[in-house]
């Protein structure tokens, strides 16, 4: 497997997570109260819009793999589909000593770097610790702006979303521990 | 000596023996067993039977390595069939959501109610690496499907199961690789997500280890899992070399090479078991280590000198010092 392309310039804006997480917090804010707008006059030129913008921006900077479901600023601002084995939720067991990618030896493991940088951050940097659910690859390929927009990026298998009601009701019922809590 | 784990829990999640080992605040010994490249079933039975005299669980590996031997669910069949307690290793990497739960209730039929969530060695270091890597789950989503299967009774697409499985969930961590700091985050991240016991990667450093336990403790995890610490012996010092610069994930010290060197290579086997057991001992005086689990890969008859000489053999001796609150019990 050869080494995903890095953007010159791009691991530098990837080591100032702080400077990211800010601009991403602004451009939330900016393209969920234009977006609507934007798709009442046109819909078609505006997803293009958007997911062109996305594709070139985030590519640049993230080596976005357009997974349709960013989680970027729960991840230091480090992509996770550019780990070789699509890690959401924390390094594998094979990280060299290094802290190079067991599968491309020449590459930091992306999960060294985000946890590195997630450390750094200060509005997201507690959601590394947060599980994420499986990822929903019929969004591959399609605006990741769009998909929060439309709250499609939350969406989980039934049985995945049945378990965290769950688990939230036994919280909120003031039940303690909940099955995942303890043994 | 260690102390029992004082679990806040009235039921077993499953019938499983390795489970009430544990529950009972007793010390666990696990050992992996070597799935053999061959169809017949005694070369299965031959590996298991030295191992199941010394060992309250079985695993049978995944495609260890990311190389092609039979599957963990063959064996578990096998193992099963003659009574032995196995645990089937679930890998990330050869399998999609839809073959692993079906797989889940597949070895839940056969018996099987222990389970080991990994994501798996990549392909580009098995036997076939041109092989499609998979990895449609990661360990932690792996984990919190069995759960919701378990828990809830249902698939992940909400569709209901006349019986859930009942399993005892099992996950590994590798406190000895970087990001060392995350490790312990991760390892409570695996719990949330469904973990019961833990299985680690190879420990050979023993002040690494109990830096990972203490961050451990401070989160108050080794109350919430029980912790099965890896260990193996090294067969040579060749044998050492091969794992730590080839095997992905293996961290091994200077000093303990530079010991296996020292050897005369006659002696080297028998050094390696004598480090082993020198691990098992120091492992098991770290407070919130529940049992260990031997890898001793194409070694599975040192497996039983291991365990008797780190003193692990008979184990039903002593009852546990500090019994937990309630008595297990079959839910």
């Amino acid at each position: 497997m050869k080494e995903a392309r890095r953007a010159p310039g791009s691991e530098w804006l990837k080591d100032h997570p702080r400077l990211l997480e800010v601009a991403y917090a602004a451009s939330k804010r900016v393209i969920t109260a234009a977006y609507p707008l934007m798709r009442r006059v046109s819909p078609r030129a505006s997803e293009r819009l958007l997911l062109w913008s996305e594709e070139l921006l985030k590519g640049y900077a993230f080596n976005c793999q357009m997974c349709g479901q960013c989680i970027l600023h729960s991840t230091g601002m480090t992509c996770p589909m550019t780990c070789p084995k699509n890690l959401r939720n924390g390094p594998c067991g094979g990280v060299r000593a290094n802290g190079n990618c067991e599968v491309i030896p020449e590459m930091p493991c992306i999960w060294v770097q985000a946890w590195e940088r997630s450390a750094d951050m200060m509005l997201y940097g507690d959601a590394i610790n947060q599980i994420q659910p499986p990822v929903d690859r019929t969004l591959q390929g399609t605006s990741a702006w769009i998909n929060l927009i439309d709250r499609r990026d939350i969406q989980t298998p039934k049985g995945w979303a049945l378990t965290e009601s769950v688990e939230r009701r036994a919280q909120n019922a003031g039940q303690g521990a909940t099955p995942a809590t303890r043994i | 000596m260690q102390q029992p784990l004082a679990p806040t829990t009235s039921q077993m999640s499953s019938g499983s023996r390795l489970e009430r080992v544990l529950r009972s605040g007793r010390f666990a010994v696990t050992a992996e067993l070597d799935a053999p490249d061959s169809a017949d079933p005694e070369d299965v039975y031959k590996n298991a039977l030295v191992l199941a005299e010394v060992c309250d669980a079985i695993n049978a590996t995944d495609g260890a390595g990311a190389n092609c031997h039979m599957s963990s669910m063959g064996c578990c069949a096998l193992l099963t069939r003659a009574g032995y307690e196995p645990v089937l290793q679930v890998s990330c990497r050869d399998r999609n959501r839809i073959a692993i739960q079906a797989d889940l209730l597949g070895a839940a039929a056969m018996g099987v109610q222990n389970v080991l969530c990994l994501t798996g060695d990549d392909v580009s270091n098995g036997d076939q690496p041109e092989a499609k890597r998979v990895f449609d789950l990661d360990s932690i989503q792996l984990l919190q499907v069995a759960r919701m299967m378990r828990d809830q009774g249902v698939l992940l697409s909400g569709r209901k199961l006349l019986t859930p499985p009942r399993l005892f969930l099992g996950a590994v961590e590798n406190p000895f690789v970087p990001p060392y700091e995350l490790r312990a985050h991760r390892l409570a991240k695996k719990i949330a997500a469904g973990a019961q016991f833990i299985q680690t990667q190879y420990c050979f450093d023993i002040p690494r280890f109990q830096r990972f336990m203490a961050r451990v403790r401070e989160l108050g995890l080794h109350e919430r899992v029980f912790i099965l610490v890896g260990v193996g012996p090294l067969r040579s010092a060749k044998a050492a070399e091969h794992l730590r610069t080839k095997v992905p994930g293996v961290w091994i010290p200077d000093e303990l090479v530079a010991r296996m060197h020292k050897t005369p290579p006659s002696q080297q086997a028998e050094e390696g078991i004598r480090i082993c057991v020198e691990l098992i001992q120091q492992a098991r005086e770290i407070v919130g280590i529940h049992g260990v689990h031997v890898m001793a890969y194409r070694q599975e008859g040192m497996v039983a000198e291991i365990i008797h000489r780190a003193g692990l053999f008979p184990r039903s001796g002593p009852a546990p010092a500090r019994p937990p609150r309630t008595q297990p019990q079959r839910a």
